[in-house]
C-alpha cells in the first residue's frame, strides 16, 4: 500500500475539527472505507472529496448518517442517469443523421 | 448595483423572528446546497444569495443596520460617519468566519453596506477546505478524438498541458486533478472538469465505438464481384465484394472503427453499407446487351 496516496484520518480530523469517532461511525455505517497503513487509520486520496462532502452535509445541513447514505446513493444514480442521457443523446443524433 | 431585499430572498416577513429566519434559511439551504446540486451554477448562485441574506438577517446588529437604511443603503456610510462623530458609534462585531465563500462572492450591495467582513454561512471553524471545482468545455473534431493528443489549456491564467485519450465520447467529462480553485485555509486545490463536445468533420457516423459509412458500388462489381477501396479514419483499405451483392448489404470490418476510450489497441468496428448505383446514359450497345440479359432472365 502506497502511503503517499493515503490521507491520515487523525490529520484530517484535526484540520476539520471533528472527532475521530465520527469518522469511525461513517465506516460502521458503510459510508467510507478505512484502511490501516503503518498502524494509522487512512482513507484513499480518491475518497477524500466524498468524505469532505459527508462532513459538509452533516455539519452544515444537520443530516444524519442514514440521510447522507441516501443522498450519496441518489447522487450516484443522478450521475449514472446523466451518463445514460449523454449516450442516448449521441445515439439519437446518430439515427437523426441517418434519416436525413 | 441594486438594493437586495434579503427578506424576499429568504421568503420571510419583515417582522420575522430569528427562529423564522433560521428555519427559512435551513429549508432553502437543504434545497440549494452545492453538494446536493453538483454542476448547477444557478443553485450555487442562489445558495450564495441565501447565505448572504442569512448573514445579515441572523445577526441582530447587521439586521438593524439593514432595516434602518434599507433602500438608502448608498448613504449608510455617510450616516454612520455622522453618528460616530456625534459619539454614537456602534460596533458591528467583526467576527471571523471561515466559510467556503470568498469575500468577493458577496454582492456589491452587501460589501457597500457592511464592508468586507469575511465569509459567512455555516462554518465557524478555521478548517481546511478543498478548493472549488472548475468546469470547462472543449470542442474537438471527430478526427482529433480518434487519436490521443496533447493540448494546452489556459485556466485562470495558467497553462495546463493535458493529454486527451483517444476515443473520447461527445459529452464526456474528464477530471484534471488539482487544477481547480485553490484550497481554503491551506486545504487541497479543487479539480478541473472538462466536458468535450465532438464535432463530426468526417463522412463517418459514430455510434459508441462503431463507425458507419456508405460506399457506392457500381452495378457490374455488385453483380460480378470484385474489389473496392474504401476510406477509414486510419487510411484506405481494400475490400473484396462478393458476386451478386445486393443494394443495402452491410459488412462489418472488425477493428476499423473508433478507438475504445482508455483501452489501448482496442477498436470498434466499421460498418459499411453498399449502395449499388444503376448506370445511366447508356449507349445503344449497352441497352442492347441489357435487353438480351432481360430476355435471358425471363
Amino acid at each position: 500500500m502506497q502511503v503517499e496516496n493515503m490521507i491520515v484520518l487523525n490529520e484530517f480530523c484535526s484540520s476539520h475539527g471533528i472527532d475521530i469517532s465520527f469518522v469511525q461511525s461513517l465506516e460502521d455505517n458503510g459510508l467510507i472505507e478505512i484502511i490501516i497503513v503503518d498502524q494509522a487509520m487512512c482513507i484513499t486520496a480518491e475518497e477524500l472529496p466524498r468524505l469532505e462532502r459527508i462532513v459538509r452535509l452533516h455539519d452544515e445541513l444537520d443530516i444524519n448518517l442514514e440521510g447522507i447514505d441516501v443522498i450519496n446513493y441518489l447522487l450516484q444514480r443522478i450521475e449514472e442517469m446523466r451518463q445514460e442521457i449523454i449516450t442516448l443523446k449521441n445515439q439519437l443524433s446518430f439515427y437523426r443523421e441517418e434519416d436525413k | 448595483m441594486e438594493f437586495i431585499d434579503y427578506y424576499k430572498v429568504l421568503g420571510v416577513d419583515k417582522n420575522a423572528t430569528q427562529d423564522d429566519i433560521k428555519k427559512a434559511y435551513r429549508k432553502l439551504a437543504r434545497k440549494l446546497h452545492p453538494d446536493l446540486n453538483p454542476n448547477d451554477k444557478e443553485a450555487h448562485k442562489k445558495f450564495q444569495q441565501i447565505n448572504e441574506a442569512n448573514e445579515v438577517l441572523s445577526d441582530p446588529e447587521k439586521r438593524k443596520k439593514y432595516d434602518q437604511y434599507g433602500k438608502d443603503w448608498q448613504h449608510a456610510e455617510q450616516f454612520e460617519q455622522a453618528r460616530q462623530s456625534q459619539g454614537q458609534s456602534q460596533s458591528f462585531g467583526r467576527e471571523t468566519f471561515s466559510g467556503d465563500f470568498e469575500e468577493s462572492e458577496f454582492s456589491d450591495f452587501f460589501t457597500s453596506l457592511f464592508g468586507n467582513m469575511g465569509g459567512g454561512g455555516f462554518r465557524q471553524r478555521q478548517t481546511k477546505y478543498r478548493g472549488e471545482d472548475y468546469h470547462a468545455e472543449l470542442q474537438l473534431n471527430l478526427s482529433e478524438a480518434y487519436k490521443a493528443h496533447q493540448q494546452v489549456l489556459t485556466v485562470n491564467g495558467k497553462n495546463i498541458r493535458i493529454t486527451i485519450p483517444a476515443g473520447i465520447e461527445n459529452g464526456q467529462k474528464i477530471k484534471i486533478k488539482g487544477h481547480g480553485g485553490e484550497g481554503i485555509n491551506g486545504g487541497p486545490a479543487g479539480d478541473l472538469y472538462i466536458t468535450f463536445h465532438i464535432i463530426n468533420n468526417t463522412t463517418f457516423k459514430r455510434d459508441g465505438n462503431d463507425l458507419y459509412t456508405t460506399v457506392d458500388l457500381d452495378l457490374y462489381t455488385a453483380v460480378l464481384g470484385g474489389e473496392v477501396t474504401i476510406d477509414t479514419l486510419d487510411g484506405k483499405v481494400k475490400l473484396k465484394v462478393k458476386p451478386e451483392t445486393q443494394n443495402g448489404t452491410r459488412i462489418r470490418l472488425k477493428g476499423k472503427g473508433f478507438p475504445v476510450y482508455k483501452k489501448e489497441g482496442e477498436f470498434g468496428d466499421l460498418i459499411v453499407t453498399f449502395q449499388v448505383k444503376i448506370p445511366t446514359h447508356l449507349t445503344e450497345k449497352q441497352k442492347e446487351l441489357f435487353e438480351q440479359l432481360a430476355k435471358l432472365s425471363s
